[in-house]
């Protein structure tokens, strides 16, 4: 199987002295049994998240309005648009933070049946200061076990969550304290806690800052991985239409409701797509748009 | 139970302890103390700092509500305004119509103003002033008795609902999507604190109850490295402090609950110099 997720280029084999060879062959296998364990569900193309006619409204103005969608497994499906467009609005509904009208479920076409939409989500940045006193392990395990953070670690899960982060290419990351984190490594343990258990439907918030052009692209890359080897479908929040233009199997355009949708070439050549961005430079063939 | 604590107690070869209300007074430090090193943590965590502070002086108007209506226990009176005043703000905390700590000040202003006005009627508040700076050496037994059950009420709570309320804290978007029963927690917890800021504000006092929440959990946050040691300094400083604060209130003749603070508050600036030198 191959397999090497080398986000920043100065992962576990990135970088090895002469004589540590044994070493790195040992994490190899132990890579490769992790991947056996946690991964091998290979995206079906039957399972779809459906949203229908969904309308979220707050007070007495409507945010969202006839927004119909259907989300493949194995597909990475981006969402763009201003500003106050109803991005994150969209998001809430699906996370069931707001309250909607509508439909949002999880639907498998080979029988027609509905099954229990398990989402997994990647927020944009964290409540987390600096010199928070939150180590990898404690925010994994927080999120994603009942076993009480606040005292002595379990020797088993402690492994546990090493071989979840090895997934990204966080194991090292594991003892860190979260505030030093840089921002591409915080990436990583988020999706870490995003995927564990594996969800039906990933949900990405991309953070506009903190992380510069090349952990964008290996951020990219690591969902297209993603997105072959686990059955999920992923819905991402853009604001790098070069970077989506290039990865996207689907664009969605949204300003309060869907104006476009299709493959990212159609939509950006779009008549509606030139409304909402203008002309200003954002057409994937020009260079450095739409930040 | 408390015979035998008292008992080992008379074994300390310490002066003060031959007084049986110093003798009480050890033993209500020795576990309010780790309480509220507990529960600051939280408090810390999620910022509401301004909130349990909202919430001591809430005691006026749930005592002044409890004289109101001639409740003979104003205890239970400050207990149940309390965790109806704490759930109320919770609520309005997160409808994010204003900022929440203009909120919070409002209604504690609101709630003292309130407070205040009854109580005072007649020329009567002297009565009550008490409630201010609180008095330790005045615990009973049976007092000793509740506060110890409501540690124990704690510690199980901690940890059914520590992993869920710090996940709240951080991003509560992503502790719903791991399907963390948010609101449920965080009123939990709120009702929580305000029960304990209510069975322990006779004994502390209205004015230093919050230093003694916050003070331990921020002095702990600016050396621990993780959950553990987070927990586990900041317990520590609150009944080193505690304990240091009592003796040192006997020998100088000063109220205790201030001696406590000041403790709590020089370790507080001894580890944040301590963080500026190590960790820069």
């Amino acid at each position: 199987m191959k397999k090497e997720m080398k986000p920043d280029g100065r992962g576990t084999q990135g970088i090895r002295i002469k004589g540590n060879f044994v070493e790195e062959e040992k994490q190899a296998v132990y890579k490769k049994n992790v991947y056996k364990k946690l991964l091998k569900i290979k995206p079906c193309g039957f399972h779809r998240v459906v949203i229908d006619k969904l309308r979220v409204k707050a007070g007495t103005t409507t945010i969202l309005e006839n927004v119909s969608l259907s989300i493949a497994c194995g597909a990475l499906t981006v969402i763009i648009g201003k500003n106050g467009a109803g991005k994150s609005t969209l998001i809430k509904s699906i996370l069931k933070e707001v309250s909607y009208e509508g439909l949002i479920e999880f639907r498998d076409l080979k029988d027609n049946t509905i099954g229990n939409l398990r989402v997994g989500y990647v927020p944009q940045h964290l409540n987390i200061e600096k010199n928070a006193p939150v180590s990898v392990y404690d925010l994994v395990a927080a999120y994603t076990t009942n076993v009480p953070v606040f005292l002595r670690k379990s020797r088993k899960l402690y492994e546990e969550i090493r071989e979840r982060l090895s997934l990204f290419d966080g194991e090292t990351l594991i003892d860190k304290q979260v505030g030093d984190l840089s921002g591409g490594e915080l990436q990583r343990v988020l999706l870490t806690i995003a995927c564990t258990p594996v969800p039906n439907l990933l949900i990405l918030d991309e953070p506009v800052s903190g992380i510069d052009r090349n952990g964008r692209k290996l951020f990219y890359k690591i969902l297209n991985e993603l997105k072959q080897q686990y059955d999920m479908s992923i819905i991402l929040v853009s604001h790098d239409l070069e970077l989506t233009a290039e990865y996207a199997d689907s664009v969605v355009l949204l300003d309060r409701t869907v104006l476009k949708e299709g493959k990212a070439k159609e939509v950006m050549a779009s008549e509606e797509f030139r409304e909402v961005f203008g002309y200003l430079g954002t057409l994937p063939e020009h260079k450095g748009g739409g930040e | 139970m408390m015979e035998l604590v008292g008992k080992v107690l008379d074994l300390l070869p310490l002066e003060f302890l031959e007084y049986d209300f110093m003798k009480y007074a050890l033993m209500a430090v020795l576990i309010i103390t780790p309480l509220f090193g507990i529960l600051g943590t939280m408090i810390v965590n999620n910022r509401m700092a301004f909130f349990s502070d909202a919430l001591g002086h809430s005691a006026f108007t749930g005592m002044a509500v409890g004289v109101l209506f001639g409740i003979g226990n104003t205890n239970v009176s400050m207990m149940l305004f309390a965790v109806v005043f704490a759930l109320l703000l919770n609520f309005i905390r997160h409808k994010n119509i204003v900022s929440s700590d203009t909120v919070i000040s409002v209604f504690s202003s609101l709630s003292v103003a309130v407070g205040l006005a009854i109580l005072s009627k007649n020329g009567n508040f002297s009565k009550y002033s008490a409630l201010m700076v609180g008095d330790i050496l005045s615990i009973t037994p049976g007092e000793i008795r509740s506060l110890f059950l409501i540690l124990i009420v704690t510690l199980v709570f901690w940890c059914v609902a520590y992993n869920g309320l710090h996940s709240i804290g951080i991003n509560s978007s992503l502790a719903k999507s791991k399907g963390i029963p948010v609101k449920l927690l965080d009123n939990a917890f709120v009702v929580l604190v305000a029960l304990i800021v209510m069975l322990s504000i006779r004994w502390v006092g209205i004015l230093i109850i919050n230093a003694l929440l916050i003070l331990p959990a921020a002095a702990a946050r600016n050396i621990a490295a993780d959950n553990r040691e987070y927990h586990l300094f900041s317990v520590m400083i609150s009944v080193f402090s505690g304990v240091l604060g009592l003796i040192l209130s006997y020998y100088l003749n000063v109220a205790a609950g201030p001696m406590l603070v000041l403790v709590a508050a020089i370790i507080f600036f001894i580890t944040f110099l301590a963080r500026r030198l190590f960790r820069g």
